[in-house]
């Protein structure tokens, strides 16, 4: 967010494509129109999205282009100005998620959404143990017998390749990639329809961020989970996105399918942004 | 029938910072049948490899169709929703470009089983594909489990090869293929493209020198 004013954006210079046809269902995730102002600040314009069912999806754009406050809008963490949101899961097919109220984006968001920020502190509780972390996403959900939450912890921790022999220690004491484990492993636990990557990878090692980026990369095939990925590193990007969507003052330029989008950019700003790689 | 129709297919590319169209190719038009090898032809900076880059959309076509008989009824390539070309790219079509993109931690092998697990296939028999490729391309089975960023130019040209071509598919792009490769790996590249062909898979390749592949070409294109 910048307090630039905006001016409209030019339309992609971009060949119409026509609607799908060789994949005929619905998609699980649809939202038309999300806006979102703070005060002068227009973070968010006219965003229209569709995922899916298995697909992963990015988002690319600088800082600042409103790209994490689409994520957080999708995770129902604050209010939206205009925009519906529909999620194709059982009990809310059909209705306007912005619209629900707070108890039922509650419930919404802990049996269907997980989330891992690039902070690991505003995913998880860094003092409590990181097996009591991922529980806590069960007993939140209604599970109560001990045996069952260690159990599902475990798997969880299992699946995001956390060591089994760490599971009492705290994230405080663990390197950046082992939190953003316990964090994808506290998203996946319930099995949600959809999982939301802030930035996921951000601020590790190289090295470190391989090994994260091939977890999520088995996690897809395994799992086939619909996923919506942010982030302002095009590698990552071309690493596990089927299709992109380039973002701008808040709105998007352009999107496509990830090589065309890094490879052909048709749109002024996405051609910038994609030559600006070293 | 054919699997495919290309009709006036252009491509241009537009810079915008540059203020400056930069022509790829123009109003190409051919028609392919399964099982057959089409041969692109041209000077360097022709565009055949943009051509091939179109059919898979790495480009997005300016102008044209690319009518594709899909498994599932026809679809025009040029225009198809992304969402149906990411599908066609799982399910149908493969594309075999010059470099390899390493990742870094996967091994040689694992990285050719890739595309098998993709499609569902179990680990166990992925890795068996996968070994199966990498022996008769002749990669030396002792650097199967190490990671390709570090090997040779002819290395990594197998390791993309065999991941580009393991899992099945009915239409294969080739970008130079047989480029840094050995002659006994050329000479197995050319069994397994007969093989496909007997199988039914269309191909649409560019060669340096196509005399690697004398005897599987059915047809050749010229751009200009």
């Amino acid at each position: 967010m910048n307090g630039e004013p905006v001016t409209p954006q030019p339309q992609p210079h971009q060949r119409r494509l026509l609607p799908p046809r060789l994949v005929r269902q619905a998609p699980l995730l649809e939202l038309r129109g999300l806006s979102k102002r703070y005060g002068r600040i227009v973070a968010v314009q006219g965003v229209n999205l569709e995922l899916y069912p298995g697909e992963t999806v990015g988002i690319v754009g600088e800082s600042g282009s409103g790209k994490s406050t689409v994520l957080r809008l999708l995770n129902l963490e604050e209010a939206t100005d205009t925009g519906t949101y529909h999620l194709a899961v059982p009990g809310f097919t059909g209705q306007n998620l912005f619209a629900l109220d707070r108890f039922h984006q509650r419930q919404l968001r802990i049996q269907q959404i997980g989330i891992v920020y690039q902070q690991p502190h505003m995913g998880l509780r860094m003092q409590a143990t990181s097996g009591g972390n991922v529980a806590e996403r069960l007993i939140m959900a209604g599970e109560r017998r001990f045996a069952t939450l260690r159990r599902a912890a475990s798997e969880a921790l299992a699946s995001s390749e956390f060591p089994a022999d760490r599971i009492d220690d705290p994230p405080a004491m663990l390197s950046g990639g082992m939190q953003q484990r316990v964090q994808l492993a506290k998203a996946i636990a319930l099995r949600p329809a959809l999982l939301l990557l802030d930035e996921p990878t951000t601020g590790l090692d190289v090295s470190i961020q391989a090994l994260v980026l091939d977890t999520l990369l088995r996690l897809r095939r395994e799992r086939q989970i619909t996923t919506l990925i942010v982030s302002h590193d095009l590698g990552v990007i071309r690493t596990l996105a089927d299709r992109v969507l380039v973002m701008r003052h808040g709105a998007v330029v352009e999107g496509g399918l990830t090589d065309q989008i890094l490879d052909d950019p048709q749109h002024p700003y996405t051609q910038q942004l994609v030559s600006a790689r070293l | 029938m054919p699997l495919l129709h290309v009709e006036d297919l252009s491509k241009n590319f537009v810079i915008h910072a540059l203020g400056r169209t930069i022509p790829a190719f123009q109003g190409v038009s051919f028609a392919l049948e399964a099982g057959s090898l089409l041969l692109i032809r041209g000077p360097n900076g022709a565009g055949k490899s943009s051509l091939l880059r179109c059919l898979y959309r790495t480009y997005l076509p300016d102008r044209g169709r690319a009518i594709y008989a899909t498994t599932d009824g026809m679809i025009d390539l040029a225009s198809a929703a992304d969402v149906d070309i990411a599908l066609l790219r799982r399910t149908e079509i493969g594309h075999v470009t010059q470099f390899l993109r390493p990742r870094p931690r996967v091994t040689a092998l694992d990285l050719v089983a890739e595309p098998l697990l993709v499609a569902g296939h179990s680990l166990a028999e992925a890795r068996e594909a996968a070994a199966d490729w990498l022996g008769s391309l002749g990669l030396k089975a002792a650097i199967w489990q190490a990671y390709p960023s570090t090997f040779s130019g002819g290395e990594q040209q197998k390791i993309n090869l065999a991941r580009a071509m393991i899992a099945p598919r009915r239409l294969l792009l080739l970008d130079e293929p047989t480029a840094a490769l050995d002659p006994d790996a050329r000479a197995a590249l050319c069994s397994r493209i007969s093989v496909l062909k007997a199988a039914g898979v269309a191909m649409i390749g560019v060669f340096h020198h196509p005399e690697d592949i004398a005897g599987l070409i059915d047809a050749e294109f010229h751009v200009a």
